[in-house]
């Protein structure tokens, strides 16, 4: 009788943790659901033509996010145009290089941190060592700013993808003889590629959302500019300043960014991670 | 074979090879350079700061730009209870999601539905925070909040920390908040530990007759403990230093009050809302320091987390 | 220790240790290794058969706390010595290995990459140059049609001929063969050992194996190592029928390993 009870509870327990577990998926589930509802019915009526063709408005005025898409698009490149150079190279060395002496480990470890430092704490830095300096805000000190980020992302990903090649191609290479620069860039960074591109795609996704180092470094601009050294709008900080405002155009063209750049995120996660899936099985 | 344009080829060889190495090992040196940067550049920024407060900056509750006079202790505060709340919310709530995508979902589900637990990561936080603004608080000013200040709002001792009136925004907002935006990256590294966990060890435990429930329980979590801590260290760690969706629904109040549902103020929200607009050295420089504090703290708390989860790596070297 | 003479020779081994670490993973080998014929390193797995074959292209040097002491003479320079150029001694010395290892690239870079390293040649004299590596690895008639392709969406057996390709296109004096048939299906391992007889009319070869019947099919010298010691090494046919050491002959008869 004693060890039936005992086989009840344990089975009861056992329901019970699992009913849980069940929960707190829905419990996920909801959050995501709830907001990308939410983005969708705010935003998707916002999302006129003109959202494309016009710059930010005075408040009670109508216009688009021209400007500010365009700027978000040139740092978004800008950034990872500087960011993923370096980056790889890190990378490699902390694959390639990186077996003997204590400066790998050491890299390894403070990369993996600022890979999740505030990227708030980023925007002041750039702001102390570049604005401060030229005394006004510009767009490359944004681009500079999202290139800070992008470095210990592509880092990570570099290293870990290098790591996936079996030490044989390596070896195969070194055997005709190949110089250790040509096998790198030939071979071992070659058959990682697919791996390190899913990387940069995530990275560009994490930078084209990031708010906080922009407010300090390219802040924003009302008008059209393609001058990199000027104060540049960017979707983030115009979201932001016109979602915080009493003004419901300026808060139904926050709606409208808000929806572009969820949307564009999460297509470049969703297609960095097929992408990745469809490389890894067919090799 | 012309041997001697081969000697020829060998040096040049020789000479990208270690032009090669070089340039790697110089890039990898700039994440070293980068982190000292950061703290020399944050540190040279709040010298006026530390030079007119000192240590008393820390427990100071004051924040008056009129006077200039500075003191971090509130957005410390806020800093740490929201971040606290948002973990106390998120590590059971991650702990499920990671035993439901490693030991219950059916296989054809478990891939999207992880990918879309990790779509909550991918949102950027901005958007976080204007959903926050603009639907979740009125919904939790009208429905939860009024709620709790009847019900738990009247126990001892722990009711005036839910006391108080309905607004919406405040320190228990933003800390719900904060919670769903580290859930997946708890959830991530939860999920990665639990497959480090030999195949092996858990089917004899199933095969002494036990549980789903009692293999997590009993034999997966005392096998990945460290990594699970760490992985709650990495969330805490994103916790403290989120920005933007904190700032919406904060409130921005420098003013220390007991209750969660009032206002209050994190040290990266101070940042956002007051850095561009600080006028004077002083107050410039106060939230320098506020920076450099909070880069402090995460570094702290990171590090934790990357030792443990390195700590869990190097066993599973010794396993395999 | 049996040294037995060798007509040819063209590789000495001379008092040669390995270590990983503090192991010592080799035990003073001497042997000479013969020119134009096939020599095959046996044993139980774990008795540095192929820990020995890859000190003769110093291999090992890719990993820290891995050396090597002793000499192995070719061409009368000593490949250990450390002011031997080790692209120069991979040019000499070809390798292929256990698992085919394709390149990322089309068919006919992979095997231009390797001589590329080492010589410019035309664009003509590239393409003779990779058609005949191909023909000599018995693959040029079934990729002469898809040279662009990528190396890697070849099956198995194909692929290993691709790597042979790619070693001998170098025009090596030596070939390493580490297992170089354990991947594959009998079809391709019969088709391999045959090729290896092809190709000892111009290399001298030495292969790793596992499986003892592979090693008397193709091989004219045998040597059989045990936790790092060689135990016999002489002509093939004399070490499968009549060795010498009673442990060669327990492993050869299967009692053992």
């Amino acid at each position: 009788m004693n060890k039936f009870d005992l086989y009840t509870r344990r089975r009861i327990v056992n329901a019970a943790g699992l009913a849980v577990s069940v929960l707190a998926m829905a419990f996920g589930l909801f959050w995501l659901c709830w907001i990308l509802w939410t983005l969708l019915e705010h935003g998707l009526p916002a999302l006129t033509s003109t959202v494309f063709t016009q710059m930010t408005p005075p408040p009670g005025s109508n216009g688009g996010l021209l400007n500010a898409i365009s700027g978000s698009l040139m740092m978004t490149v800008l950034g990872t145009i500087i960011g993923t150079p370096i980056g790889i190279l890190a990378g490699t060395y902390l694959a390639e290089f990186g077996q003997r002496g204590w400066m790998a480990p050491i890299t390894r470890f403070i990369n993996d941190i600022l890979l999740s430092a505030p990227s708030i704490v980023i925007g002041l830095f750039v702001y102390e060592i570049y604005v401060v300096h030229v005394k006004h805000f510009s767009g490359w000190a944004g681009a500079l700013a999202l290139a800070i980020l992008v470095i210990p992302i592509v880092i990570r990903t570099t290293e870990n993808m290098l790591r996936l090649v079996p030490s044989t191609l390596r070896e195969a290479a070194a055997a005709l003889g190949a110089p250790q620069w040509k096998i790198i860039n030939f071979v071992t960074l070659r058959a990682a590629r697919a791996g390190i591109i899913t990387g940069v795609m995530l990275a560009i996704a994490r930078i084209s959302g990031e708010t906080a180092p922009l407010l300090f470094t390219s802040l924003n601009n009302q008008f059209w500019s393609s001058n990199m050294d000027q104060p540049m709008a960017n979707l983030p900080v115009v979201i932001f300043q016109f979602a915080m405002s009493p003004y419901e155009d300026w808060q139904r063209l926050a709606w409208a960014g808000a929806l572009l750049i969820t949307l564009s995120v999460l297509t470049l996660n969703i297609v960095a991670r097929v992408l990745f899936r469809q490389s890894v099985t067919t090799h | 074979m012309p041997m001697f344009s081969l000697e020829a080829r060998l040096k040049r060889q020789a000479m990208f090879d270690l032009l090669f190495r070089t340039l790697t090992r110089l890039s990898a040196f700039g994440v070293l350079a980068l982190l000292a940067a950061i703290i020399f550049s944050l540190v040279v920024g709040s010298m006026p700061a530390i030079h007119a407060f000192g240590f008393g900056f820390l427990g100071s509750s004051e924040w008056d730009p009129v006077n200039d006079k500075f003191g971090a202790l509130i957005p410390i505060i806020g800093t740490l209870i929201t971040s606290g709340i948002a973990l106390l919310i998120a590590i059971p709530v991650s702990f499920g999601i990671a035993i439901f995508l490693t030991e219950l979902s059916p296989r054809v589900l478990r891939r999207p539905l992880g990918i879309a637990i990790e779509l909550l990561a991918g949102i950027p936080s901005i958007i976080y925070g204007m959903w926050g603004l603009f639907v979740f608080a009125p919904l939790f000013a009208e429905h939860v909040e009024p709620w709790l200040n009847n019900h738990i709002g009247t126990l001892p001792y722990i009711g005036p920390f839910f006391s108080g009136p309905p607004m919406g925004i405040g320190l228990l907002t933003a800390s719900i908040i904060l919670s769903i935006m580290v859930i997946p990256f708890i959830t991530s590294v939860m999920r990665d530990v639990f497959d480090v966990v030999p195949t092996l060890l858990k089917e004899s435990a199933y095969g002494l007759g036990a549980t789903t429930w009692e293999v997590m329980w009993q034999v997966v979590l005392p096998y990945t403990k460290v990594g699970v801590v760490g992985g709650i260290m990495l969330g805490l760690g994103r916790a403290l230093g989120e920005t933007m969706a904190v700032t919406f629904v904060i409130g921005n109040a420098h003013d220390i009050s007991k209750s969660l549902l009032m206002p209050g103020n994190s040290i990266s929200s101070a940042l956002a809302n007051e850095f561009t607009e600080a006028v004077g050295e002083l107050y410039t420089s106060s939230l320098i320091e506020l920076g450099l504090i909070l880069f402090f703290i995460t570094f702290v708390v990171l590090s934790i987390a990357r030792y443990m989860l390195y700590k869990l790596g190097q066993r599973e070297g010794s396993y395999t | 220790m049996s040294t037995e003479t060798i007509a040819n020779p063209k590789v000495f081994v001379k008092d040669l240790n390995f270590f990983y670490g503090n192991y010592r993973a080799l035990k003073d080998i001497n042997l000479n290794i013969a020119e134009k014929m096939v020599t095959a390193f046996i044993g139980p797995s774990g008795c540095g058969k192929s820990t020995l074959l890859r000190t003769f292209n110093r291999m090992y040097q890719l990993y820290p706390k891995q050396r090597a002491t002793g000499e192995i003479l070719l061409d009368g320079a000593n490949v250990l010595d450390a002011k031997q150029d080790l692209n120069m001694l991979r040019a000499k010395i070809g390798m292929v290995f256990q698992k085919p290892t394709p390149f990322p690239m089309s068919i006919y870079d992979n095997i231009a990459f390797g001589v590329k390293l080492y010589e410019s040649l035309s664009k003509h004299d590239m393409e003779a140059r990779v058609e005949w590596a191909l023909k000599k690895a018995a693959l040029w008639t079934e990729v002469k049609d898809k040279l662009k392709q990528s190396g890697t969406g070849l099956s198995g057996g194909q692929q290993q001929r691709l790597c042979i390709a790619r070693a001998i296109a170098v025009k090596p004096q030596v070939l390493l063969l580490d297992e170089p048939t354990s991947a594959l299906d009998p079809i391709s391992t019969a088709h391999i050992e045959k090729l290896i007889d092809e190709l000892k009319e111009d290399f001298t070869i030495v292969i790793v194996t596992h499986n003892m019947q592979q090693a008397a099919r193709v091989s004219d010298y045998t040597a059989y190592m045990y936790l790092g010691d060689l135990i016999e090494f002489g002509e093939t046919s004399t070490v499968f029928t009549n060795p010498k050491r009673k442990e060669t002959e327990d492993y050869i008869t299967g009692r053992f390993g």
